[in-house]
């Protein structure tokens, strides 16, 4: 059976986790929320590290099952559990060099189980020059890299990210993020991703849980989470729908990048390099976008797209939050009252969205 | 060289005094290592009281310890009994009685710098090897042990020290006997009582050698800001 399952109940004097998780067994899932809602415990007890109640089940394998019929219960230690763990301190063994840091796990896995090599890991992280390194001779960034390829190098069901870029400074946030894509696009494992940064999960995740007091609150397609107007992601100030799109052209001279998607096209700065059908994420804050009866003549907004009105929310004193559909694409914009009134918007109607910020996430 | 000045009864105490210190410190690094450990892990209530009472040579006049120690051997101590049972040879004014008697004496010596150094090494290393497929046993020797090897040079240099300069637990259960428990300091005792004051100089001024380097040896093991 494929998919990630995991059913996690755990009480602390001041905290309880009840979540009853059903993950896609691919690709980079988040776990996203405020600090002190669960995201770490519930990482936790899913690699065993900590005791809950319930039942987690990996991709066919059962870890856990503490209500199964008949005297057949099970509880895996976390060194019987096949999983990669990348803690937010990187944690290298401070008596080890780095390549001994990487064969830990691999030396500790059998041969026919092994699915990563030593080679592909130190590749995909770009440590061919540190193998003889030890860890407190590397940079904080550094680190980090040989912390996800150690874990990658045991051949993990899973891979769990526990903020793994929460510790460093932006330089070396932005030094780690390729690698990080890179891994996700290049290994078919699937990974849970603990996050408090909406930038990253925008960046890495298709699939998003939104847990808040130890509670799922929601789970989904990252896209559709971000802007559902329910939710408190579409709630604060950087509130911004997500859209998956192509390359469709990148006009070099003007450094213009137009990318397709179901609602249509949108142009977008950017001084990188693209080739026609390459997939990408863009970022539309819903600040950035205002909306119109009427197609404009004459604008510099170089974005102007038709949509359907599907939900007008209050927010906040004198603002309105619109939920727009572009073609199967959810945007958001946020307006005035006045506005909103002055145009007699109601859902269901035709409007144009004029998206003035847009950016590439990456 | 020749040492005139040291006869040959000096050099078995200080023959003696080594074996002792040695043997004693192989037992004490084997009988610590998991106690530390648990005392560093342990969420139990008894880590107090047992914490305290591994402390308590510490505080304790060696005479105090020696005292008790003498009666716990003696054919009425629990000890004792236990000897007779196995059929062994009581152990007060004997060479193995004396080893005992040091293992409880230098305890704390051994216990506190192992339990500082897994204390220091926290459980994140041993959750990441958990994590890598490390068992519990694999986990201790791979990661535990080598991290807390600068505690584990302390603890085998201090108890090895510090049962050379022991003096009053063996006078109370070891005596003074040639060749079996007259150890260096109660050569030194035996000089000085004697007027032999030229001899007393030479094994003194060797202790203080001894100890000099000692010390200096765990200057240099320190380690030095590794992070």
């Amino acid at each position: 059976m494929s998919g990630i399952h995991a059913r996690l109940q755990l009480a602390r004097t001041d905290f309880a986790l009840d979540v009853d998780l059903q993950l896609p067994g691919h690709g980079v899932t988040a776990l996203f929320g405020p600090s002190g809602c669960g995201k770490t415990t519930c990482l936790r007890a899913l690699a065993g590290l900590e005791r809950a109640r319930g039942r987690v089940q990996v991709n066919g394998a059962v870890w856990q099952d503490d209500d199964a019929p008949g005297g057949s219960a099970r509880w895996l230690p976390t060194h019987q559990r096949q999983l990669g763990y990348v803690f937010q301190e990187a944690s290298l063994f401070a008596h080890m060099n780095v390549q001994r840091n990487m064969e830990y796990g691999l030396r500790r896995l059998p041969a026919q189980q092994r699915r990563v090599s030593l080679e592909q890991a130190v590749d995909l992280l770009g440590l061919g020059a540190l193998l003889a390194r030890m860890p407190h001779t590397l940079s904080g960034g550094e680190r980090q890299r040989v912390a996800m390829a150690r874990a990658l190098a045991a051949s993990p069901r899973v891979l769990l990210m526990d903020e793994p870029l929460a510790a460093l400074d932006a330089a070396r946030k932005a030094e780690v993020m390729p690698y990080l894509e890179r891994l996700h696009r290049t290994l078919d494992i699937p990974v849970l991703y603990v996050s408090h940064s909406l930038d990253e999960v925008a960046r890495l995740a298709a699939h998003l849980v939104l847990l808040d007091k130890g509670r799922a609150v929601a789970q989904g397609a990252t896209a559709a989470l971000m802007a559902r107007p329910d939710l408190p992601l579409a709630r604060g100030d950087d509130a911004a729908a997500l859209v998956l799109g192509q390359v469709a052209a990148h006009d070099a001279h003007d450094h213009l990048l137009t990318v397709a998607f179901g609602g249509g096209t949108l142009q977008v700065v950017s001084t990188r390099a693209h080739v026609p059908g390459e997939p990408v994420r863009l970022r539309v804050p819903a600040r950035d976008v205002s909306l119109a009866r009427t197609l404009a003549q004459g604008s510099t907004i170089l974005n102007l797209l038709p949509a359907r009105i599907t939900h007008l929310t209050p927010d906040g004193p004198g603002q309105t939050l619109v939920a727009l559909d572009a073609g199967g694409t959810t945007l958001l914009a946020r307006i005035t009252q006045r506005s909103c009134q002055q145009l007699a918007l109601g859902v269901g109607e035709q409007v144009f969205a004029q998206v003035k910020g847009v950016a590439v996430v990456d | 060289m020749q040492l005139p000045s040291l006869a040959p009864d000096d050099w078995a105490a200080i023959a003696l005094t080594l074996e002792l210190a040695g043997i004693t410190t192989a037992l004490l690094l084997a009988l610590c290592t998991p106690l530390a450990w648990w005392l560093a892990h342990t969420h139990s209530r008894w880590r107090g009281p047992v914490g305290a009472v591994v402390s308590l040579p510490l505080v304790l006049p060696p005479t105090v310890i020696g005292f008790y120690l003498l009666v716990a051997m003696g054919p009425n101590g629990f000890i004792g009994h236990a000897t007779d049972a196995l059929g062994l040879a009581r152990l007060p004014f004997t060479f193995p009685g004396l080893v005992v008697g040091s293992v409880v004496y230098s305890l704390p010596f051994a216990v506190q710098p192992l339990q500082r150094a897994f204390e220091a090494a926290g459980r994140r290393p041993l959750e990441v090897a958990a994590t890598l497929g490390a068992g519990p046993l694999d986990r201790f020797f791979t990661v535990a042990l080598p991290l807390a090897r600068p505690g584990l040079i302390t603890a085998a240099i201090l108890s090895f020290a510090h049962t050379v300069g022991e003096f009053g637990v063996v006078l109370m259960i070891g005596g003074n006997i040639p060749g079996a428990t007259r150890v260096v300091s109660v050569q030194i005792y035996d000089h000085v009582e004697a007027m032999e004051y030229a001899q007393a100089h030479w094994l003194a001024g060797g202790m203080v050698a001894f100890s000099f380097v000692v010390l200096m040896l765990l200057h240099w093991l320190q380690p030095k800001g590794v992070r």
